[in-house]
């Protein structure tokens, strides 16, 4: 419950940030909530030897009106996005979906950044960014980029970006009129999902899986079943299609594929899907 | 919340060095060495102690399930469990332990585990003590006739009894004061236990202390429920090293270190019941094994003792046999969780009261009616030679089956059914009857009045929760008149206390209370005597008076303060105006209950949802009916828990895969329904109180009520069975059984034949009976 030794760093910009992680060499982390990386360290899973606390960055803490998307600052909280009106309003899915995450003081820590950056399978906002087909921007010490979420998530806990970048905003399509659902499937309600599906339908489908896969996935042949004019219940049917899901203490991979299935079915008809 | 609490961690004593343990990676291994030098240089580093440097023999820290079986406080040559101490380090600040202990080297030579405990028992298993010839820590079979000679009808049930983590909100938490204290003890123990003077005997013998120079204080106690009783091998570690280094050394468990330090249950049954053609039962046939762990855990007797005591249950048996064996397996030594050893018991015996009711085709409700004890039948021996006191079990099961609106909601389910939803609704009825206070109870209590006319209680009892200062307070106030707040309350110390059986049984108040009740009544005696003198009265006419004085009754103006009472007495030579009382209670007392639980189940999921918990829990007298309905409350959860969310999960390797509370599936108050308790009164003809112990039956009575109600959602379907916790997966793998099976679940999934090695147990002649069989927890 004690963590290894480290250095701690506290940047006051964003410039500061990129400097002392390109500085600061591989075993450098960045901290934001700390709910996911502060645990592995108590646990003496993770051991870096250096920790750059961009919690405080205030710049990188907003939600954003851009025309046709809303901007998220990496560092904005749960909670904010949870309760933020813009939000709830344009994109509900993404609003919901945070208010399920964790309990109330995970969601007064945790980030939207960490969530994406730490590419956790079983978190619940990466699903919703594959969903939504939202982009990430990231700066390193070459400047910025623009990665969409498609091509984020790479492995287990290994993404895109590379050891010197820092997320720095989340990027997402309004979708007022779309029919959405967030299915959540856990065991206790403050509980990480043992399935999880997130849904948008309007003109075109977005289904994205949570703990169906090593990585953050969609369901690519779910969506494209709907876009076959398929129904919301034969499309279900191929929810674990190409997928290799997990086995653990709380399910076995025959049990996650039932799951995903009959999850996929409610999240598409509640979306509207016919 | 004030924060005012003082749990062990809240002291730090000039001087406090933090204790760290190095734990056991491997289920069963060799230790070939421990390279401990690295550790010893690192920065802050007091000391580090192997077993061979601590000298501290082997030794059993609770009741004994086999002598053979003894405990090193670190492990010496072997390790039987991942999470066992192979070495200690002490150090200045708890980082530098922590870092330290992980430069501590141990070589292990892996060796096969034996971790189920059915495995353990079968020919060519791995053994833990070699010399034992077997894993076979005790057992015993039965030898009379075959109880279900002449039954019409037979049903027979397999069922795990898992294995449960405790989880207190406190772990283990101990800190060892050396030196003399200036009022004559050399060494003060604060540790967080259910029973401090149980604790300092075995301190004492253990580490061969002078037992009179030994004070022992259990401060705020997080919670204990079983898990607190006796000396822990860290306890033993901590005050050793304490003694060599001279100084106070603590070790506060982390929540992980817990979740292996404490655990319960552990049970598979094996039940066959025979019936007429009345649905009456002819006799039952069980036979048991349960998992003692590592080093013969004091757990692994509950099966011998409570669960053996208690197999008839509230029915009626014409005749039982119980053979029951207690398994070593390479996992955390077993102890006792909330019931310890009774919830078993009514567990399967309410099992298979369901299950006989779905194929006998009698309602579950009815089956019992046909098969309980009379309520005018008591005190009643059962075929166990269990002498229940008193009881009413209709009674209570006509309360739960009331209040529940039993009849509306097996229409609501037939409706449900009939419609073809998919969401399920499960009616679970249990009814049952459990031990408190059982092994010969006996209870310090004492009560003094003080010279501003307050008064203290001094109890043997260590409550750690439960009210028992508000408890024992009202005992006093109303014997004596004394008002609640004047009175305070001294425990859990054995420097102020000077012996006491602690808590656990659910003791207290039936043993503690009645000494203190026994002890309010003597000096009321004494207070009346003195107060006829000084006013020149009758002792017949003298009474407490409603503003808190003693005088004649009638006559306000001739009264006495109990100030004035307490110097008379002092004055009159007599010492003051006190009494001490060792109550002690004939025999043990029997509370029972009915439950009844509703549940909805997501027949596409499997996911079970607690709608409704109506518990009629009867402890005799009630004194305080906030109190019970909170041990209800409390009780009603776990056992919840127990049915729908929690297991101990070990590999076959023996790893633990439930070691953090995110693994670990305890539920929160978001789980559960509002709970419907109530109770019925059947005073106890044993104490004064009329008061029998209410800590455990909530737990004993939900437990099935809740399992059963997840059966009773899915048998339209033809599921018979489902094992606890009655987890998603296991839900959905049942329903899906039973389809393909054609509507009526697989035999295998409700039966086997019981392994070989029962016919093996030594007879009753043979066996001897191991102390812990008679564990009172
Ligand atoms: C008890 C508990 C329950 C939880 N339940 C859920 C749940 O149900 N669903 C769910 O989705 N999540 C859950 N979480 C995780 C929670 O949402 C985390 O807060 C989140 O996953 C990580 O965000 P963070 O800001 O805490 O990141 P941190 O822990 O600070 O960082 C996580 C990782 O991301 C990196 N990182 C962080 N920010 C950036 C950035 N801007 N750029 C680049 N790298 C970055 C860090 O270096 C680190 O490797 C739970 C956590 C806890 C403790």
């Amino acid at each position: 419950m004690i963590p290894a030794a480290f250095e701690y760093q506290r940047p006051s910009s964003l410039d500061e940030a990129v400097r002392l992680l390109a500085d600061s060499g591989d075993d450098a982390k960045l901290l934001a909530g700390g709910h996911s990386l502060l645990p592995l360290m108590k646990l003496r899973l993770a051991a870096p030897s250096m920790l750059i606390d961009i919690g405080r960055l205030r710049d990188l803490s907003y939600i954003s009106d851009a025309g046709d998307t809303v901007t998220i600052g990496a560092l904005t909280r749960h909670h904010e996005v949870e309760t933020s009106a813009l939000l709830k309003a344009q994109v509900p899915l993404l609003a919901h979906a945070t208010s399920q995450v964790g309990d109330p003081q995970v969601r007064h820590r945790g980030t939207i950044g960490g969530s994406i950056a730490h590419g956790d399978p079983a978190s619940d906002l990466p699903a919703v960014c594959l969903a939504l087909r939202a982009t990430f921007t990231v700066v390193g010490p070459n400047g910025s980029r623009q990665i969409p979420a498609d091509d984020f998530f790479r492995g287990f806990l290994e993404t895109a970006l590379s050891a010197d970048e820092i997320l720095t905003e989340i990027s997402v399509p309004k979708v007022p009129d779309a029919g959405w659902s967030f299915q959540k499937f856990n065991r206790r309600a403050q509980d990480w999902a043992i399935v999880g599906v997130a849904a948008v339908h309007n003109g075109s489908t977005g289904v994205g899986l949570v703990n169906m896969a090593s990585v953050p996935v969609r369901a690519a042949a779910v969506e494209d079943a709907i876009a076959a004019g398929s129904s919301a219940a034969e499309a279900a049917t191929h929810a674990s299609d190409g997928l290799d899901p997990p086995a653990d203490l709380n399910a076995s991979q025959e049990y996650r594929r039932h799951l995903a299935e009959v999850l996929v079915r409610r999240a598409l008809q509640e979306a509207g899907a016919p | 919340m004030t924060g005012a609490g003082t749990f062990v961690g809240n002291h730090s004593p000039e001087g406090m060095a933090h204790a760290v343990f190095v734990r056991s990676p491997l289920a069963h291994g060799e230790v070939r060495s421990v390279e401990t030098g690295d550790a010893r240089r690192a920065p802050g580093v007091l000391g580090v102690w192997t077993a061979d440097d601590l000298g501290v023999a082997p030794f059993h820290g609770f009741m004994v399930l086999n002598e053979a079986c003894a405990r090193p406080p670190l492990a010496a040559g072997k390790v039987r469990f991942v999470g066992e101490p192979v070495a200690v380090v002490v150090a200045e600040t708890r980082a530098q332990a922590v870092d330290a202990a992980e430069l501590v080297e141990v070589d292990y030579e892996p060796l096969p585990p034996a971790i189920d405990p059915e495995d353990a028992l079968a020919p060519g298993a791995s053994l833990q003590f070699e010399k034992l010839g077997s894993n076979l820590a005790a057992g015993v079979r039965s030898t009379g006739e075959d109880p279900l000679t002449g039954a019409s009808r037979v049903v027979r049930l397999r069922m795990v009894n898992q294995r449960i983590a405790v989880v207190p909100m406190e772990g283990n938490a101990i800190l060892a004061v050396p030196g003399a204290d200036g009022d004559g003890y050399d060494l003060t123990v604060y540790v967080s236990t259910q029973m401090p003077h149980g604790f300092a005997a075995a301190l004492a013998r253990i580490l061969g202390l002078d037992a009179a120079r030994l004070r022992v204080i259990a401060p705020h106690v997080g919670g204990g429920f079983g898990g607190k009783a006796g000396a822990a091998a860290e306890h033993v570690v901590v005050v050793a090293t304490s003694i060599a280094l001279g100084r106070p050394v603590a070790w506060v468990e982390t929540r992980s270190e817990n979740l292996l330090s404490m655990q319960g249950r552990g049970q598979v049954d094996y039940i066959e019941m025979g019936f007429d053609d009345d649905a009456k039962i002819t006799g039952m046939r069980a036979r048991v094994v349960g998992d003692a762990g590592a080093y013969a855990g004091f757990g692994g007797a509950l099966a011998l003792g409570p669960t053996r005591m208690m197999a008839q249950g509230v029915y009626r048996i014409p005749a039982v046999a119980y053979d029951v064996a207690a398994a070593l397996t390479n996992t955390t030594p077993m102890g006792a969780f909330r019931g310890a050893g009774r919830p078993e018991a009514a567990a399967f015996l309410e099992r298979v009261m369901d299950l006989a009711a779905d194929e006998l085709g009698v309602d579950p409700v009815d089956l019992r009616r046909r098969n309980l004890i009379d309520g005018d039948a008591f005190p009643y021996t059962t075929r166990m030679g269990t002498t229940y006191d008193s009881g009413d079990y209709a009674r209570a099961l006509d309360q739960a089956v009331r209040l529940a609106g039993y009849e509306e909601l097996r229409a609501e389910q037939s409706a449900r059914r009939a419609r073809g939803e998919r969401i399920a609704l499960g009616i679970g009825v249990a009814v049952y009857v459990e031990v408190t206070a059982g092994g010969g109870g006996k209870e310090f209590g004492a009560v003094t009045i003080d010279a501003d006319g307050g008064a203290t209680i001094r109890v043997g009892t260590s409550g750690h929760g439960q009210g028992h200062a508000t408890s024992f307070a009202m005992i006093v106030a109303d014997r004596l008149g004394i008002p609640m707040d004047r009175i305070r309350f001294v425990q859990s110390d054995t420097a102020l206390v000077p012996r006491g059986g602690g808590t656990g049984g659910s003791r207290s108040l039936q043993i503690g209370g009645n000494a203190v009740r026994a002890a309010a009544e003597e000096v009321w005696l004494r207070a009346r005597d003195l107060a006829a003198e000084e006013l020149e009265a009758d002792p017949g006419d003298i009474v407490a008076t409603d503003d808190g004085r003693v005088g004649v009754a009638g006559v306000p103006a001739r009264a006495l303060t109990w100030s004035a009472l307490a110097g008379l007495a002092e004055g009159a030579g007599a010492g003051p105006l006190a009494a001490e009382v060792d109550f002690a209670q004939a025999a043990a007392t029997f509370p029972f209950g009915a439950h009844v639980a509703v549940v909805e189940v997501d027949l596409d999921t499997g996911a079970v949802v607690p709608l409704r918990h109506v518990a009629v829990d009867d402890c005799g007298r009630i004194l305080n009916p906030m109190i019970v309905a909170g041990q209800q409350h409390g009780g009603i959860a776990q056992g919840m828990a127990q049915a729908l969310w929690e297991e101990m999960v070990y590999d076959a390797d023996g790893n633990p895969l439930t070691a953090t509370l995110a693994d670990y599936g305890m539920p929160s108050a978001a789980e559960m329904p509002s709970f419907e308790a109530s109770n019925t009164e059947t005073p106890t003809p044993l104490n004064p109180l009329g008061a029998k112990g209410i800590g455990e039956s909530g737990t004993i009575g939900s437990t099935p009520a809740v399992h059963n109600a997840v059966v009773d959602a899915l048998s339209h379907l033809g599921v018979r069975h489902v094992e606890m916790p009655c987890t998603p997966e296991r839900v959905w793998r049942a329903i899906k059984e039973t389809e393909a099976a054609g509507g009526r679940q697989p035999d295998t999934s409700v039966w086997r034949e019981p392994p070989a090695f029962f016919a093996e147990l030594p007879t009753p002649d043979a066996a001897g009976r191991p102390e812990a069989a008679d564990v009172d927890i």
